[in-house]
């Protein structure tokens, strides 16, 4: 009975291929040889990439079973997926962290990569879809955010927008293409919804195989060993002749170590989705509400960062010319250093750029958590002035921390690390300015503040002044303009701390 | 495709009758290419060309010029000039209109002029402030500190029978700041 169950399963096999002719193809792929030094825990990333991507489709489409394209039911959809449908939430979640992963999965391959030399010839080519691989990651993630049509997409479109709208010439067309009309609206989500599930990753699936068909056609990239110089002319003699010698099948070699690491990651992914939940939605895409403060997810931070930090003038031409000349370094990377040394051992330059990358990427979207440009919006109404600041004042003191407080001041400036941080500190401006650089820079403004002469009486001024003259540190004299003791006398100064 | 050294073997495409067909079988498609790309471009291309010779602007009511008192700011809302059936609750926007004194108007759109994020108002220190990277604007919108690179964006405004209205219908951003009249605003209060 088992025998005729082996052999009608071997004849159906058989039918199959006979008809498909895939066996032949399959058993080569499965059993091309790979150098034994590459069967490392290190070698796993590609195909972990892999493996979050296709977890991202089978979420998306569980998705779309009931999320609407819609800007006037996208949001409600998302509350449903949340609230009403069984895991739909966890789902989501999988969806949101999925994506988070696959980010970061698909850099560290890039860094591994780079960092084993394997954008060196005969590999230029799968590095350079590499490329675009990244950057259709980058656009499902943009792509994505907005699709959870809530507070922060729809300010972040604008984001764009602005961005784009900057180009020469045709910036204002980019805009309406992008918008696909002049505002943020209905046909916006629809063309962000197709560019998401249809054009991305339509051309992810296509550039996908191709990466992966150039690794089985030219080989994995060997272990790097310090010394062993590639050369376009004795390469792929040298590689051939080491999977000969050293060499053994990807199945089952080297592939378990791709398949513990896939599995892995799923879970990683489902244990991320079930304990942090899934992202958002925040507010409704309302534009007439406008207490929000947009910012975008978290592979994009840097950037919000670097848009606030850059001088203003510099913004402009940073944002059109970096990122195209980043791009094709990267795509010209591996003409420009296609032989040589593969091992980061002996490419100390190789590594300084991808430290310094990282640190400054990591540097960025750490400054970007916490936004100390931003004012703080209701620091004025909401923080209370410390009460060392107030116990022992006169009047005039005290009316001035109240013009501080209502003049909006507090948004911008912190008192015993309460406010904004977009100008100074001022617990101990006294210290750093006389009088007189007070009653300037309150009325003129400057070094990025602004001129408060036209909303400040001169009454409100003076007692303003009066209490920011009180924040210094207790046994710390408060900074004195020595000519001006000199011209008034001693008995006219008023200033605490210069009575004899 | 098997190739042949021999150029007068009837399997060369260069001379044969069939090698002929192909070619025009070819060139017939890109005729067919050709004749479809044009509604395929004209229907990508749709919201750009619209917009030509402002197709999108229109005048739209802000309210009665008695809402808005003397020497005060205040929140507008509007109905968007073009309403597509999905727009839900993005087919309203807000600007801030500031009435100088007696007809004279000034009517900022929402967005700050660096990346466009929802300005607020504060009445007290006088000063639209920006929650995105702290860009500050006067009360007659012109750039009070940070990086936005200009003023906020004016629309042009008219008084019709005693009802504000306003020149709007497009999202105004730093390469297109609605209809160019923005530059020409008063400097001072």
């Amino acid at each position: 009975m088992r025998v005729i169950n082996m052999r009608l399963i071997k004849n159906i096999g058989e039918w199959f291929d006979h008809r498909l002719q895939l066996a032949a193809p399959i058993r080569e792929a499965a059993g091309h040889p790979v150098p034994r030094n590459a069967s490392s825990w290190f070698y796993v990333f590609g195909s972990a990439a892999l493996t979050v991507f296709l977890l991202q489709i089978v979420t998306g489409i569980l998705l779309a079973l009931i999320y609407v394209p819609s800007a006037g039911e996208a949001w409600s959809s998302l509350q449903a997926l949340n609230h009403q449908v069984a895991l739909g939430w966890f789902i989501r979640a999988m969806h949101g962290w999925g994506s988070n992963f696959m980010v970061a999965i698909v850099l560290i391959h890039m860094v591994q990569v780079f960092l084993f030399g394997a954008h060196k010839f005969p590999r230029e080519l799968t590095w350079i879809i590499g490329i675009f691989l990244l950057l259709m990651t980058l656009g499902m993630a943009f792509t994505g955010q907005v699709l959870r049509f809530d507070q922060d997409a729809y300010w972040g479109l604008g984001i764009g927008a602005s961005i784009a709208s900057r180009v020469p010439i045709l910036g204002p067309f980019v805009v309406k293409l992008m918008l696909g009309g002049p505002i943020i609206a209905g046909a916006t989500l629809s063309r962000f919804f197709a560019l998401h599930v249809f054009v991305i990753p339509g051309l992810l699936i296509a550039f996908v195989s191709l990466h992966l068909l150039m690794v089985l056609k030219l080989g994995i990239n060997e272990w790097p060993m310090p010394g062993r110089i590639v050369k376009r002319a004795t390469y792929e003699a040298e590689y051939h002749t080491l999977t000969k010698n050293d060499g053994e099948p990807f199945v089952p070699y080297a592939i378990w170590k791709d398949l513990f690491f896939a599995a892995f990651i799923i879970l990683a992914v489902a244990a991320s989705a079930y304990y942090f939940g899934p992202f958002g939605p925040t507010g409704q895409p309302d534009p007439t509400i406008i207490q929000t403060a947009p910012k975008p997810d978290y592979f994009f931070l840097w950037l919000y960062a670097l848009l606030s930090l850059l001088p203003p003038s510099l913004e402009t031409p940073f944002l059109l010319i970096v990122p195209p000349l980043v791009i094709l370094g990267l795509i010209l990377l591996p003409f420009l250093s296609g032989e040589g040394e593969k091992s980061w051992k002996r490419r100390p330059i190789a590594v300084v750029t991808v430290l310094l990358t990282a640190i400054t990427l990591g540097t960025f979207t750490r400054m970007a958590q916490f936004t100390p440009w931003s004012p703080h919006m209701n620091a004025w109404s909401g923080d209370p002035v410390p009460e060392r600041y107030i116990h022992g004042t006169t009047a005039l003191e005290r009316q001035g921390a109240l013009v501080f407080q209502v003049k909006q001041c507090r948004n911008c400036h912190s008192l015993g690390d309460a406010g904004g941080q977009r100008g100074p500190a001022l617990d101990s401006v006294a210290v750093r300015l006389t009088q007189d650089q007070l009653i300037r820079q309150v009325i003129q403004g400057g070094g990025n503040m602004p001129a408060y002469g036209n909303n400040l009486s001169p009454a409100e001024t003076t007692a303003l002044v009066a209490f920011l003259e009180t924040m210094h540190p207790a046994g710390q004299r408060p900074a004195r303009d020595a000519a001006r003791e000199l011209v008034l006398g001693n008995d006219q100064m008023n200033t605490p701390g210069t009575q004899p | 495709m098997s190739t042949t050294t021999d150029t007068n073997s009837p399997t060369d495409a260069s001379l044969s009758r069939r090698g002929f067909f192909m070619k025009l079988g070819i060139l017939f498609n890109g005729f067919a290419a050709l004749v479809l790309a044009f509604p395929v471009v004209r229907f990508l291309l749709a919201s750009i060309t619209r917009g030509r010779g402002d197709g999108y602007l229109s005048w739209v009511p802000l309210g009665n010029v008695s809402n808005f008192p003397e020497g005060e700011t205040r929140m507008a809302t509007f109905r968007n000039p073009l309403v597509m059936p999905t727009d839900g609750k993005t087919v309203d926007t807000v600007c801030w209109v500031r009435r100088v004194a007696g007809d004279q108007f000034q009517v900022f759109a929402i967005n700050c002029a660096h990346l466009g994020c929802p300005v607020r108002w504060f009445a007290q220190s006088g000063l639209f402030m920006c929650p995105c990277h702290g860009g500050a604007y006067y009360r007659d919108g012109s750039r009070a500190s940070g990086p936005p690179e200009r003023g906020l964006f004016e629309y042009p405004y008219k008084i019709e029978s005693g009802v504000l209205t306003i020149e709007a219908g497009q999202l105004p951003t730093p390469g297109d700041p609605v209809a160019g009249l923005a530059s020409e605003k008063p400097t001072c209060v």
